[in-house]
């Protein structure tokens, strides 16, 4: 992947969180306080600006700039650890234009390590994680598909939520999809039309 | 929807305009960020933070001032505010002697204020402590990890802590006290009516014209039982026993008791409700040595009510409950 490809992939990511702004919110209506939709698509309204001026920009310099965007402009969890994932990512590439598979591999690892790290949590706690996890996975076998990420989001229904708000939910957070892993399956469909 | 607004997503903004154009004597906005912050040059004291979510109001910025806050933090409604809003806080906080956040319990606002503590600590050399306040009893730590949820108790945290602050005690002498307190305290509230959040535009969640639900928080999440409406004095019972085995409180005790609004209760309704309150915890002859009254921690327009129970673990905290403030809101 080259930095355009970056571009494009956060553009593609950033349209489809418009596009399910409601979604997202509604999701998060059911088990958690009906804001991830909301929030996400004004973090992503702020990088869409930023970018405007922005050109030719290092892969590093893409999530950076997507990451920082997410960082001061989303409120809640989904901001910081978004944000955080993005910053890691960032830190992964450096200053290149042009990355292998490998690197990108890497690179997802140490933002989904991030994200632990700033969640406090692990698999199947119902969070993102359980979205970025398999896909990594399935990223370093090469055999990732678009119906694979649907069902990694949606095998986030039937667990109990430890972390996040829907926590406090306990057994009646069973049954609702995870807004954040919603999300997260919207941007690696993104990235997957890129790779 | 029916409110008085301009347009939704401005809300926050001319919110926070609003209130520092009104209390100009006490508080200013610091630049274009969401920080309400106290009119004071330095002096040497600790700093006292908090905020989280709006919709809330007056908490937290309505307790910025002499005696209590020296910052509040004005998150989007129901949202934690972002990293570099709680670290703009800190350092208007900061008058040479540390800063310390009193963070309600809620994943966002936990990730938030510890990576702007984080970055107040690396970039700038402030020493930072925090407190994290859990009250609400009516969700248990014990099967989710993720713990008590903070509410109401957070404004008793405000007002003892800041009377120290105030009073010149060290950031370790604040942390101390304030682990002590959190632990002394339990708030059970209820729903009658929804809240809703100016932007989504509708309710969080709906509840039929006869049908109350108790332990609700004050971010509309689901709370331990639905329930036809019941006696203000039903009410108040099942509230203080759930309390009382909390905090295994003994007859012969001192305690606080504090009957917050939701918002769209009145305070007729908050009286009657604390009339019963009192007049149950006399039966037990629990003694109320301060009664605190009022909307301090609302859900927007919810209706509903909040009952925060306080043990007087240390006499000071009467002292330091009315000791002078200079604030919007106590």
């Amino acid at each position: 992947m080259n930095s355009v490809d970056f571009t494009k992939w956060f553009e593609i990511w950033t349209s489809e969180i418009q596009t399910h702004k409601i979604h997202l919110s509604d999701l998060d209506n059911a088990i958690g306080d009906g804001d991830h939709g909301f929030n996400m698509a004004k973090g992503v309204a702020a990088y869409q600006e930023a970018h405007l001026n922005k050109q030719d920009l290092s892969i590093g310099d893409e999530c950076k700039l997507i990451g920082m965007s997410m960082l001061s402009k989303v409120g809640g969890a989904s901001g910081p650890l978004y944000g955080s994932a993005f910053l890691a990512m960032a830190k992964s590439f450096g200053d290149t234009k042009e990355i292998t598979h490998d690197q990108l591999v890497a690179a997802l690892t140490a933002g989904v390590e991030s994200i632990m790290y700033r969640g406090k949590a692990s698999r199947y706690e119902k969070t993102m994680i359980d979205v970025w996890l398999p896909v990594i996975e399935s990223l370093k076998q090469n055999n990732l598909t678009e119906e694979m990420i649907d069902s990694f989001v949606n095998e986030t229904g039937p667990l109990k939520a430890t972390k996040g708000r829907a926590a406090y939910l306990g057994d009646r957070s069973i049954g609702h999809i995870d807004p954040g892993s919603f999300s997260s399956g919207l941007l690696f469909k993104a990235l997957l039309k890129l790779i | 929807m029916k409110k008085i607004l301009n347009r939704p997503e401005d809300v926050v903004e001319e919110m926070i305009n609003g209130l520092v154009a009104t209390h100009d004597n006490i508080v200013h906005r610091v630049g274009d960020t969401r920080v309400v912050a106290r009119n004071y040059e330095g002096n040497g004291k600790v700093g006292l933070v908090s905020g989280g979510g709006s919709g809330h109001e007056p908490s937290h910025a309505g307790f910025v001032g002499k005696g209590m806050l020296s910052a509040a933090v004005c998150g989007d409604v129901f949202t934690s505010p972002t990293v570099d809003q709680v670290y703009e806080g800190i350092k208007a906080a900061d008058k040479g002697a540390g800063v310390f956040l009193v963070i309600k319990n809620y994943t966002g606002d936990l990730i938030n204020f510890t990576m702007a503590k984080e970055m107040a600590e690396d970039m700038d050399n402030i020493k930072v402590d925090s407190v994290t306040v859990n009250d609400d009893i009516a969700v248990e730590g014990s099967t989710w990890t993720e713990g008590r949820r903070g509410v109401a108790g957070t404004v008793l945290v405000h007002k003892i802590l800041g009377a120290m602050a105030e009073n010149n005690a060290t950031l370790d002498e604040i942390k101390n006290e304030s682990e002590i307190l959190i632990n002394e305290m339990a708030t059970l509230g209820l729903a009658l009516t929804p809240a809703i959040v100016p932007q989504a535009g509708k309710p969080g969640f709906e509840l039929a014209d006869d049908e109350i639900e108790f332990g609700l928080g004050i971010h509309g999440e689901p709370g331990y039982r639905r329930a036809k409406l019941h006696e203000s004095k039903a009410m108040a019972q099942e509230f203080i026993d759930k309390i009382v085995a909390e905090l295994k409180l003994k007859e012969g005790e001192e305690v606080v008791a504090f009957v917050n609004g939701m918002g769209g209760t009145p305070l007729m309704e908050q009286y009657v409700f604390m009339n019963d309150v009192l007049n149950i915890l006399k039966g037990l002859n629990i003694h109320v040595t301060r009664k605190i009254i009022g909307n301090k921690m609302t859900s927007i327009e919810m209706q509903g009510i909040s009952l925060t129970l306080l043990r007087i673990k240390n006499k000071r905290w009467v002292e330091y409950l009315d000791q002078e403030v200079k604030v919007a809101a106590w």
